[in-house]
C-alpha cells in the first residue's frame, strides 16, 4: 500500500553554510499584490519627500580672493584642481579636496579677462586687460625660483577672452577680432573678423575641434571654421549674448547665456530657430557650462543663483543660491561631472553638488539599489500632484520669487495685448455671440473674451481643438512671446 | 572720314614701325588737315580747356597715346576722347593688303576672345566663401546624427564612454623575472619540461595543439558520411560505364555517338544564346578539332582496312557502303563550321543541310530500299509542279512510311528522319516563299529579327486560328447546306497550312506576312469550287463592313457620354440659382436621410434605460460569505443551504441617495471620489497618446517586492552611470568608431590659410555664375 504524504525537497529550504541568508519563499502572482499601486505610490511620494529633505547641495566656499572672481578654469586631468582669475588680476590654483589655495600668482593688472588650460594639463594662459596673453606653468616655481610666465605676448588691443584647442597647441583669444595662435609664435596664425563690435567670448568645439563660436557686444553670435579660416555663419539675437558653451556629446548643439534672461539651444547646422529656449532666470545670465555628460548645463546669472537645466527642457531643474552670493559671473561643471563651482561678485568660490540631495561617499550595494529604485520611483510617479508639488518645491529669495512673479503678470499681460489685437472681427463677435446670445450688445467687453477664450481652452481642451483652432493658434503665437 | 584717313596715315606709319600701341588719338600733320575740320577742331580744343579749368578733371586730360617717338609735349592733345574707335574699322584697308596678313589675323583672335568678367567685390566673395564653408562644415557634423539619436534614446549611457583598456603584462616578461626556488617548485618546472610544456604563450604542448586542429568527432562523422557516399556515388558509375562499354551493337553505339553529338550541337545552341563568348570558345575548340581532322589521315579511306575494302567494294555492296560512311564522315569532320548570325539563317540553314545530307557520290546508295532524303526532296520538287497541297498531303504519308520503317529501329534515328522532313519542309516552304519574293521587292527581305518574327508569327497563327473559327461559327450559322462536302473539304488545307507555318524562320517581315496572307486568299480562290470562292468574297465584305459599323457605334456612345457628364457643370455655370435649389433639396434630403436611418431609435426611451442601468450599477453589492462544503456536504451540484446562505449574506447598507434622483434628464456619475482625485493625474502626460497607455505604466510595480531579483535590478537601471573620480572627456570620433579627420586642423592652417579647395572654386564659379 503506498501512503501519500507531503514531502518537500531540502535543498529547496535548507541553506548550505550557516553564513548563507534565509531563502525566503515568495509567490510573486499579481493577484496576491492587490495593493501594489498604491503602495509604490506611498514609496515614491516619501522617497521625494526624502529627497528634499536630504537636499543639501552647497559643499564649501573657496575664499582667498580680493576681488570679484571673473573667471574660472578646471584642469583637465586632475578633478581636484581649479583655478580662478580675480578681477584684480590675481589667479589662485585651488585644491578642491583640501579646500585651499594652493598657489596664487598675480597675472595681470587689471582685470584677468579669461583664462584656459593646455589640454595635457601642464601649463595655462590667461588673458587681461593689460593687453596680454601668458602662458604659465601648472606646477608652482621651486623653492628660490621667482613666478614668472613662460611667455608673455603682448598684444595691440584688450583680449577679453581666450579658449585653448582640444587637441593642439593652438589657442583662440577675442577682443576686437578672433585670433587664432600657435603656441610657439608670438603673432596669430590667422584672425576672422564679421563686424566691427568687440568680442566677448570664444569657445572651441570638443568634439569637431576646428570649429569656434564667439560672440559679440553687437547681439551676434558667430562660428568660424578653423581650418578654412573663415567666418561660417552669424545668428543675431534680441539682445547681447554673454557667453556660449558647446555639448560636449552632440557635436553640433551649443547654448548661448543671452542678456535677455534666457538661454537659447542651437543646432549650428539650423540657426534659424534655436532648439529650446530656456527660461527661468529673471537676470542677465553670465555663464553657462554643460555638464560632461552632455546631458545636463549650469548657467550662472546676475540674478545672485545659479539654475541647472536638462538640455531638452525649457524649465530649470535646480537653482542653487545662499544669502551671501551675489552676482555670479562664472560657473563650470566638473568633468566628473558630480559638483558645479560658481564665481561670484563677492570673491568666493562656492563648491556644490550637481545633484543637490546626493549622498557623497562609497555606497554599499543596498543603497545604491535603494537609490536606484526611489529614483525610478520618483520618475515614474512624478505627474502625480502632490509628487510633483513636492518635488518642484524650492525656497527662493524673496528678491528673485517677487521679480518672477512681477515677469509673470507682465508676461500674461503682452500675451493678453497680443490676442486682443489679433483678434479679427469675425471671431470677435463670434466669440460674444457665444458667450450670451441674447445681451450681444451688453459685453463689449474685451477682457471677458480673453478671459472665456482661456477657459474654453483650458475646458474643451481635446473637444473644441477644431472649432476653436484659429483662435488658438492666435493665442499659441501670444505664448511664444 | 577723317577716322578713315586717320587709319590710313596710322598704317602708314606701322608699316615703318612696330605696332606698338593702338591709338585712340592721333596727330594730323598739317598737310593732310583740311580747313573746316582744323576749325572744328580748335573750337572743341578751347572748350576742353575751358572744362579743365574746373579743377579736378585737369589732370586726366594729359593723356599720351602716340605712336610716334618723338612728339613735342606741347602739341599733346586730347582728341576724340568722345568718339570710340572700332576694331573693324581698323581692319578694313587690312584686307587689301596681303602684307599685313599677320597683323590681322592678331587682331582677329584678340577680337574672338571674351573680355574677362569684372570680379565680384570682396563682400561678395566672402559671403560666397562663407556659404560654401558652411555648408560643408554642416555636412560634416551630419555624421554625428545617427549617434546622437542613438545616445539621447539609450536606456542606459556609462561615462567615460572609452573604456580602459587593462594593461595585460604578457606572461614571458612575468617568467623572465622569476625562478623556481623552492624543491616544489623545482620538481613541478621539471615535470613542465618533461611533458615539452612551453612556459611561453601560448601555453599548449604539441599533443594539445594536434588535438586543437583536428577536427570534432560530429564533423568528422559527417565528412566521413559524405566520403562513402561520394565512393559509392563513383562505384556506380563505372559499373554503368563499364556496362555500357560492353554493348557490342555497333548500331548502338552509332547511335549513341550521335545522340551525343546532337546534345552537344543543343547544348552549345542553348550557350550561342546565354553565353554568346563562351559559345565563341566552344566553337574554336570545334574549329581545332576540325583541323586535326584535315591534318589525319584518318577516315580518308587510305588506312589498310580502306584500301581492303577498296578492293572488295566492287563487287560487296556492304564494303562500299561502309567505305562511303568513311568518307561521309571525313566530309563531316572537316566541314567549316557555320556560325550562322540571324540574317544569314536561310544560307546557313542549307549549308548544314548539305553538311548532313550525303554527297551525291552516293548515287548508289538512291536504289536502297529505305526512303533517302534525296528522294524526298525529288519528289518535293516533283510535287512543287503539281501543287502545294499534294506535297503537304505528301509529307505526312512519307512521314508516316518514315515511322513505320523505323519502328523497329532506336529512337535516334527516328529523330534523324525528323530532322530531315523538317528540312525539306523548310525548303519546300523556301521555295513557296520565292515565287512570292519574286513579285514582292527583295531588300524588304534583309531586315530581319528572329523575336520579332517568332511575336509576328504566333499573331499570325492566332489571327488565322481566329479566323477559321469565326468561318466556322458563320458556316454553321449560314444554314447554306447545299455544298457540305465542298466546305468539309475546305478547313482542311487551311489547318495544314497552320501547321506548316509555325517555322519561325519563315516568316520574316511584315510585308511577308501580308504577302503570306495574300497568298493565302489566294490560295483560297485557287480551291476548286467557284461557289465557295463566292462564298468567300460574301464574307469578306461582311467582315469589312461589321467593322467600321462597330467603330462608329463606339464614338457615338463615346460622344454621349461626354454629353452627359459635362451638361451638370456647364449648367451650373451659367444659372447660380439653380445651384441654390439644389444645395437646399440637399439639405432636406439630408434630413430625410437622417429620419429615415434613426426610425427604428428610441433615444429617450434609450436614455432612460441608460440610466436605470447606472443606478443599478451604483448601487452597493451585497457581499456573500458561504463557504460552500463548510459543515456540510459540497461538490458539484451541491449548494449551501438556504439557511447557511441567509446567515452569511451581508447585506450592504443602503447609500447616499443620487445626485441625479430627481433630474430626470440628467445622469451623474458619481464614481468620481474627491479625496482619491487630489492624487489623480488630471491630464495625459506629455508623451503618452493614450490613457490606457500612461495607466499601464503606472500598475506594473518595479519594486523588489513584485518582481524577482533579476527583473528588479533590470528595471532600475539608472539612466547615466558615472565613476566616482574619473574624467569624463567629451565624445571622439574614434570611440564611436569614426576616423577622425585624417589631417590635423592646424596643418591644415598653416599649409593654406587663404587658399581655395577646387571644389571651393568650382562652386564659388557657379555662385558667381548664378
Amino acid at each position: 500500500m503506498k501512503v501519500k504524504m507531503l514531502s518537500r525537497n531540502p535543498d529547496n529550504y535548507v541553506r548550505e553554510t550557516k553564513l548563507d541568508l534565509q531563502r525566503v519563499p515568495r509567490n510573486y502572482d499579481p493577484t496576491l499584490h492587490p495593493f501594489e499601486v498604491p503602495r509604490e505610490y506611498v514609496r515614491a511620494l516619501n522617497a521625494t519627500k526624502l529627497e528634499r529633505v536630504f537636499a543639501k547641495p552647497f559643499l564649501a566656499s573657496l575664499d582667498g580672493h580680493r576681488d570679484g572672481v571673473n573667471c574660472l578654469a578646471k584642469h583637465p586631468k586632475s578633478l581636484a584642481t581649479v583655478l580662478s582669475g580675480a578681477c584684480d588680476g590675481e589667479v589662485r590654483i585651488w585644491n578642491l579636496t583640501k579646500q585651499k589655495c594652493i598657489r596664487a600668482i598675480q597675472a595681470h593688472e587689471g582685470f584677468v579677462r579669461g583664462m584656459c588650460t593646455r589640454f595635457c594639463g601642464t601649463s595655462f594662459f590667461t588673458v587681461g586687460d593689460d593687453k596680454t596673453v601668458k602662458q604659465w606653468k601648472m606646477d608652482a616655481p621651486a623653492y628660490g625660483e621667482e613666478e614668472e610666465p613662460l611667455h608673455t605676448i603682448l598684444g595691440k588691443t584688450v583680449y577679453t577672452g581666450i579658449d585653448h584647442h582640444w587637441k593642439e597647441a593652438v589657442f583662440a583669444t577675442c577682443g576686437q577680432q578672433v585670433d587664432i595662435w600657435d603656441e610657439q609664435r608670438t603673432s596669430p596664425i590667422c584672425s576672422m573678423t564679421w563686424g566691427f563690435d568687440s568680442i566677448s567670448s570664444v569657445k572651441f568645439n570638443p568634439i569637431e575641434t576646428f570649429l569656434l563660436g564667439s560672440c559679440a557686444s553687437d547681439r551676434n553670435i558667430v562660428l568660424y571654421d578653423m581650418r578654412q579660416s573663415t567666418p561660417l555663419k552669424k545668428v543675431i539675437l534680441d539682445m547681447r549674448t554673454n557667453t556660449i558653451c558647446w555639448n560636449p556629446m552632440e557635436a553640433f548643439i551649443f547654448t548661448a547665456a543671452n542678456e535677455d534672461y534666457n538661454l537659447y539651444t542651437f543646432d549650428m547646422r539650423a540657426l534659424d530657430t534655436p532648439v529650446v529656449v530656456h527660461k527661468d532666470h529673471v537676470s542677465a545670465v553670465l555663464d553657462v557650462d554643460y555638464s560632461p555628460t552632455g546631458k545636463e548645463f549650469v548657467s550662472a546669472s546676475f540674478d545672485k543663483s545659479i539654475r541647472i537645466f536638462p538640455v531638452d527642457k525649457s524649465r530649470s531643474r535646480e537653482v542653487y543660491h545662499t544669502k551671501r552670493m551675489q552676482h555670479v559671473i562664472c560657473v563650470k561643471w566638473t568633468s566628473d561631472s558630480k559638483y558645479i563651482m560658481c564665481g561670484s561678485d563677492e570673491m568666493n568660490i562656492r563648491l556644490w553638488k550637481a545633484n543637490a540631495s546626493e549622498k557623497l561617499g562609497v555606497l554599499t550595494s543596498r543603497e545604491k539599489a535603494a537609490k536606484d529604485y526611489n529614483q525610478k520611483l520618483k520618475e515614474k510617479f512624478r505627474h502625480h500632484p502632490h509628487i510633483k508639488r513636492i518635488a518642484r518645491h524650492r525656497h527662493l529669495p524673496k528678491s528673485i520669487y517677487s521679480q518672477i512673479q512681477e515677469q509673470r503678470i507682465m508676461k500674461e499681460a503682452r500675451r493678453r495685448k497680443y490676442v486682443l489685437r489679433h483678434l479679427t472681427l469675425s471671431q470677435y463677435s463670434f466669440l460674444t455671440s457665444l458667450i450670451s446670445p441674447k445681451t450681444n450688445k451688453k459685453l463689449p467687453f474685451r477682457e471677458v473674451v480673453y478671459v472665456l477664450l482661456l477657459y474654453i481652452r483650458d475646458v474643451f481642451e481635446d473637444f473644441s481643438r477644431g472649432l476653436f483652432s484659429p483662435f488658438f493658434s492666435v493665442m499659441g503665437e501670444a505664448m511664444i512671446i | 572720314m577723317s577716322t578713315n584717313q586717320a587709319v590710313e596715315s596710322l598704317l602708314a606709319l606701322s608699316q615703318q614701325e612696330d605696332l606698338v600701341d593702338l591709338p585712340k588719338d592721333y596727330p594730323l600733320s598739317a598737310s593732310e588737315d583740311e580747313g573746316d575740320s582744323d576749325g572744328e577742331r580748335k573750337h572743341q580744343k578751347l572748350l576742353e580747356a575751358i572744362s579743365s579749368l574746373g579743377g579736378k578733371n585737369r589732370q586726366k586730360l594729359a593723356e599720351r597715346s602716340e605712336a610716334s617717338l618723338k612728339v613735342s609735349e606741347f602739341n599733346v592733345s586730347s582728341e576724340g576722347l568722345g568718339e570710340k574707335l572700332v576694331l573693324a574699322d581698323l581692319l578694313e584697308p587690312v584686307k587689301t593688303s596681303s602684307s599685313l596678313a599677320t597683323v590681322r589675323k592678331h587682331l582677329n583672335r584678340v577680337k574672338s576672345k571674351k573680355t574677362v568678367e569684372v570680379p565680384l567685390n570682396k563682400e561678395e566673395v566672402e559671403r560666397i566663401h562663407r556659404e560654401v564653408a558652411f555648408n560643408k562644415t554642416s555636412h560634416v557634423l551630419s555624421k554625428w546624427d545617427p549617434i546622437i539619436l542613438k545616445n539621447r534614446q539609450a536606456e542606459q549611457l556609462v561615462f567615460p564612454l572609452e573604456k580602459e583598456q587593462p594593461a595585460f603584462a604578457p606572461i614571458e616578461h612575468m617568467l623572465s623575472g622569476w625562478k623556481a626556488r623552492s624543491p616544489l617548485e623545482q620538481e613541478i618546472f621539471n615535470l613542465l619540461h618533461k611533458n615539452k610544456q612551453p612556459v611561453t604563450d601560448p601555453l599548449l604542448n604539441p599533443v594539445e595543439k594536434a588535438s586543437l586542429k583536428a577536427m570534432s568527432l560530429e564533423e568528422a562523422k559527417m565528412r566521413r558520411a559524405e566520403l562513402q557516399r561520394a565512393r559509392a556515388l563513383q562505384s556506380y558509375y563505372e559499373a554503368r560505364t563499364r556496362r555500357e562499354k560492353k554493348i557490342k551493337s555497333k548500331k548502338y553505339h552509332r547511335v549513341m555517338k550521335k545522340a551525343k553529338g546532337k546534345q552537344a550541337l543543343k547544348e552549345f545552341e542553348q550557350l550561342q544564346k546565354v553565353n554568346p563568348t563562351a559559345a565563341l570558345e566552344e566553337l574554336e575548340k570545334i574549329e581545332k578539332a576540325r583541323m586535326m581532322e584535315r591534318m589525319s589521315l584518318k577516315h580518308q579511306n587510305s588506312g589498310k582496312w580502306a584500301k581492303s575494302k577498296a578492293i572488295m567494294a566492287k563487287y560487296d555492296l556492304e564494303a562500299r557502303k561502309a567505305m562511303q560512311e568513311q568518307l561521309a564522315k571525313n566530309k563531316e569532320l572537316t566541314q567549316r563550321l557555320q556560325v550562322a548570325s540571324e540574317s544569314e539563317e536561310e544560307e546557313g540553314g542549307t549549308e548544314v543541310e548539305e553538311l548532313l545530307v550525303p554527297d551525291a557520290v552516293n548515287e548508289a546508295q538512291m536504289n536502297a530500299e529505305e526512303p533517302n532524303p534525296w528522294m524526298l526532296r525529288s519528289c518535293t520538287s516533283d510535287a512543287k509542279e503539281a501543287g502545294i497541297q499534294e506535297d503537304a498531303e505528301q509529307l505526312p504519308e512519307l512521314l508516316d512510311h518514315n515511322v513505320s520503317e523505323s519502328e523497329g529501329d532506336e529512337r535516334p534515328v527516328a529523330e534523324e528522319e525528323i530532322l530531315l522532313k523538317e528540312f525539306e519542309e523548310r525548303r519546300s516552304l523556301r521555295k513557296r516563299s520565292k515565287l512570292n519574293q519574286d513579285a514582292e521587292s527583295v531588300g524588304s527581305q534583309e531586315t530581319k529579327d528572329s523575336i520579332s518574327q517568332e511575336v509576328l508569327f504566333e499573331l499570325r497563327t492566332l489571327s488565322q486560328k481566329l479566323k477559321e473559327n469565326h468561318q466556322s461559327g458563320k458556316q454553321k450559322a449560314s444554314s447554306v447546306g447545299t455544298f457540305p462536302q465542298v466546305q468539309r473539304e475546305e478547313p482542311v488545307p487551311e489547318e495544314e497550312e497552320s501547321l506548316l507555318l509555325q517555322r519561325p524562320e519563315r516568316v520574316q517581315t511584315l510585308e511577308e506576312l501580308e504577302e503570306l496572307e495574300k497568298e493565302e486568299c489566294f490560295q483560297n480562290k485557287e480551291l476548286p469550287s467557284p461557289i465557295l470562292e463566292g462564298h468567300w468574297l460574301k464574307k469578306n465584305p461582311n467582315n469589312q463592313t461589321d467593322a467600321p459599323k462597330k467603330k462608329k457605334k463606339e464614338q457615338m456612345i463615346d460622344l454621349q457620354n461626354l454629353l452627359t457628364t459635362k451638361s451638370p457643370s456647364v449648367k451650373s455655370l451659367a444659372v447660380p440659382t439653380t445651384i441654390e435649389e439644389l444645395e437646399d433639396e440637399a439639405e432636406t434630403d439630408q434630413k430625410q436621410m437622417i429620419k429615415e436611418a434613426f426610425a427604428g431609435d428610441d433615444v429617450i426611451r434609450d436614455f432612460l434605460k441608460e440610466k436605470r442601468e447606472a443606478m443599478e450599477a451604483s448601487k452597493p453589492q451585497d457581499v456573500d460569505l458561504t463557504l460552500p462544503g463548510w459543515g456540510e456536504w459540497g461538490g458539484m451540484g451541491l449548494k449551501p443551504s438556504a439557511k447557511k446562505r441567509c446567515q452569511f449574506l451581508i447585506k450592504a447598507p443602503e447609500g447616499p441617495p443620487r445626485k441625479d434622483k430627481n433630474l430626470p434628464n440628467v445622469i451623474i456619475s458619481e464614481k468620481r471620489n474627491i479625496h482619491a482625485a487630489a492624487h489623480q493625474v488630471r491630464a495625459l502626460p506629455y508623451p503618452f497618446t493614450h490613457h490606457q497607455q500612461f495607466e499601464r505604466t503606472i500598475q506594473t510595480p518595479i519594486g523588489s517586492t513584485w518582481n524577482t531579483q533579476r527583473a528588479f535590478q533590470k528595471l532600475t537601471t539608472p539612466k547615466i552611470v558615472t565613476k566616482a573620480g574619473h574624467t569624463i572627456k567629451p565624445i571622439k570620433a574614434e570611440d564611436v568608431g569614426y576616423r577622425s579627420s585624417a589631417r590635423s586642423d592646424l596643418s591644415v592652417i598653416q599649409r593654406n590659410p587663404k587658399r581655395l579647395s577646387a571644389h571651393h572654386k568650382k562652386q564659388l564659379k557657379k555662385n558667381s555664375i548664378d
